[in-house]
């Protein structure tokens, strides 16, 4: 059985439906991660788990019980806020103890549970001092250590994360998965930024307008995207307007709009028009060395979004040894240290983006504006996306 | 960019005048309050001088009216009857308030400043008039005595007068001072970020625990403050008591106001402000002293 369980759930506010026929379930000690833009819904429904919201239909089921009759200070589950909400009048230690108190256990063993969670979270030195003395990082430890230290069954994290500046985020993203690995507990996790998500969770569940747009693991989630919202909030995508020209054993032969004809993986989703979604660490960039097709004089001839004129393919591209290859120029690139991302328009007009690992040290970046590149990929790599 | 000692001079440009209004019309009167409970009255009304004017009468300084002071139980009952009637006060205006400034800081933000008006508004007639009308309120014909004495006969008690007594004097205090109790309390409440009432309730807190344990303890500064808003000029308020009190109700301010006015006693008078004084400086002391205390040991 699953721990928690959410059926058909609807939350409207007014003529705005935050929520519409939600339904999931989360294992016990699984980080279940809820990710989608501001909006979606996602602390709506985090709230209704947490008793402060309720659903106008639907259950909410802990260990197999409606949650419904039950006000949120007697819910086995806690809430890590956005903001931390610690009690500035309570020292740390006192903070952590507040849901001990709460729960009246006997002081010996509230002290040496405090003493136990400040450790693992290492905040022991920090016992006697007030929230305004500690920095964000070690707040949001706080309230960490508060949220867990009464064993809840489950533990609900409202972008617990979005407070921090990024190195600090990173280094919070590790000691969170930690945490949860050694203390078992259950986590829900709400956040709008897609890394975290991909970064912490067993199992995502991507949400917009209210609804769940795919539930899955994160590797599944980036890799096969269900559809297009989900292909273009996860990560960065190339999205290849599309038709089926032919299904066959184990790819798909699309007429592309701007590209012509490329090979894709097969993809058991009906539906006949959509989208390629290619990420750019799966497009190749190399040097071309032969001169462009059109002599117009560098970019300035490159029409721009030739994807919407007429979808008449301008030149059939070289299928040779399963891949797909398309000559272009580099038009941009964005360098971010680790990796470059070049934006390539193709000679056909059509644009997109790969990118390319900085391997030799102190290079940042092997193309210039302007270079003749030939891009290229895997048939095996896209992901056909139909509407 | 100004040099430093530019800064230095608009600083002292800018603070100097309420510095020597403040030196020159509360400090010096203070002191002459001070010197004054040391000397002789004058003979009709005023001080007698401090330096022998050689003819016969009283001069220079003297313990005489300390001494006074001490010598009758009677002042310091009625020192320690104010300081029940401010603290009797205290306490009601808290109890009152407190909702009051609750629901203002809860209520729709367009809706506050209106209630704050609302709050604030009886400032706008004057004082006395106020008063006044509770004298009408309470007075033997109005049909609030006239409930009560009908239900005190109900249970076969005799009629009793509401005006005149100390709970007419009680009940004045209360009302006049009632709004320096909710604007410092609905500053402080409304600045509490309800998110922290949302974390109580998450970590099991009831509604009664989500208030003594949140709400309470973050608006203490507004309970102080708003606490010594209304004690302190409860304990030196006399016309309230001459109005609506009976003779027997005497506060000490209309005992230091009648050395002044009536008895033209003006160094008892002073002794006795110098007396009040002393006595709320060691109580806010002692207040400071027990709260770094809790402090302390929390």
């Amino acid at each position: 059985m699953a721990l928690l369980e959410i059926r058909d759930i609807n939350r409207r506010f007014g003529d705005f439906e935050a929520v519409k026929d939600v339904s999931f379930a989360v294992d016990s000690g699984e980080f279940f991660t809820l990710l989608g833009p501001s909006g979606c819904g996602k602390t709506t429904i985090l709230r209704m788990i947490a008793g402060f919201d309720l659903p106008d239909a639907g259950q909410i089921l802990l260990d197999g019980r409606d949650l419904a009759g039950t006000p949120a200070e007697k819910r086995p589950i806690h809430t890590v806020f956005q903001s931390y909400a610690l009690f500035p009048h309570l020292t740390v230690g006192q903070n952590v103890a507040f849901p001990l108190r709460m729960a009246k256990v006997p002081d010996t063993e509230l002290k040496r549970r405090v003493g136990e969670t400040l450790q693992q979270v290492h905040l022991s030195e920090l016992a006697d001092h007030y929230p305004h003395e500690i920095s964000g990082g070690q707040k949001q430890r706080v309230a960490l250590a508060r949220g867990l230290v009464n064993r809840p069954r489950l533990l609900l994290l409202d972008e617990p994360l979005g407070a921090l500046d990024l190195k600090l985020r990173e280094e919070m993203q590790l000691e969170l998965i930690k945490l949860q690995r050694d203390v078992g507990v259950t986590f829900v996790f709400v956040t709008h930024a897609q890394p975290e998500a991909l970064a912490l969770s067993h199992r995502i569940a991507v949400m917009n307008r209210g609804r769940i747009e795919q539930l899955d693991v994160p590797s599944r989630i980036y890799g096969f995207p269900a559809n297009r919202f989900v292909a273009d909030f996860i990560g960065n995508c190339n999205l290849l307007e599309a038709r089926v020209v032919e299904r066959r054993d184990g790819e798909l032969r699309l007429m592309a709009a701007g590209l012509g004809e490329i090979l894709a993986p097969a993809s058991e989703a009906a539906g006949d028009t959509g989208v390629l979604a290619l990420r750019p660490e799966q497009v190749r960039i190399s040097a071309t060395h032969e001169a462009p097709p059109f002599e117009k004089g560098g970019l300035g001839g490159i029409p721009a979004g030739a994807g919407e004129a007429g979808n008449i393919p301008l030149d059939l591209p070289l299928q040779e040894g399963g891949e797909n290859h398309f000559p272009g120029t580099v038009r941009d690139f964005l360098y971010v240290g680790d990796v470059t991302t070049y934006q390539v328009v193709l000679d056909n007009g059509f644009e997109l983006a790969a990118l390319r690992p900085n391997d030799a040290p102190g290079r940042a970046r092997f193309f210039e504006v302007g270079d003749r590149v030939t891009v290229s990929w895997d048939m095996g790599a896209g992901h056909y996306v139909p509407d | 960019m100004f040099r430093t000692s530019e800064r230095r001079l608009a600083r002292w440009a800018i603070t100097a005048p309420p510095t020597l209004f403040l030196l020159a019309f509360f400090l010096a009167p203070a002191l002459i309050v001070v010197l004054a409970s040391f000397q002789y009255p004058g003979e009709f009304g005023g001080l007698a001088p401090l330096a022998d004017q050689g003819d016969g009468r009283e001069y220079g300084l003297t313990l005489e009216n300390y001494r006074f002071f001490a010598s009758d139980w009677l002042f310091a009952e009625i020192l320690l009857r104010s300081f029940l009637v401010a603290a009797a006060s205290t306490l009601i205006c808290l109890i009152l308030a407190y909702p009051v400034a609750w629901l203002i800081a809860r209520s729709p933000k367009q809706h506050r400043d209106l209630l704050v008006l609302l709050v604030i508004l009886p400032f706008a007639s004057n004082f006395l008039i106020r008063v006044y009308a509770w004298m009408i309120i309470l007075g033997p014909q109005a049909a609030f005595a006239k409930l009560v004495n009908g239900l005190l006969g109900a249970l076969g008690l005799g009629p009793v007068s509401l005006l005149f007594s100390p709970f007419a004097v009680l009940v004045g205090m209360v009302y006049v001072h009632l709004p320096f109790m909710i604007l410092p309390l609905y500053t402080n409440l409304e600045k509490h970020d309800p998110v922290l009432l949302d974390a109580a309730q998450d970590l099991g807190a009831d509604a009664w625990q989500r208030f003594w344990r949140v709400t309470w303890p973050l608006s203490l500064p507004g309970v102080f403050s708003g606490s010594a808003l209304v004690f302190i000029p409860v304990l030196g308020m006399f016309a309230i008591p001459d109005i609506l009190g009976g003779t027997r109700d005497m506060l000490i301010g209309n005992l230091i106001k009648d050395q002044f006015l009536g008895v033209r006693d003006w160094p008892f008078g002073a002794t006795l402000s110098i007396v009040l004084t002393l006595c709320v400086l060691a109580l806010a002391w002692l207040a400071a002293w027990a709260g770094m205390a809790r402090r302390a040991h929390a």
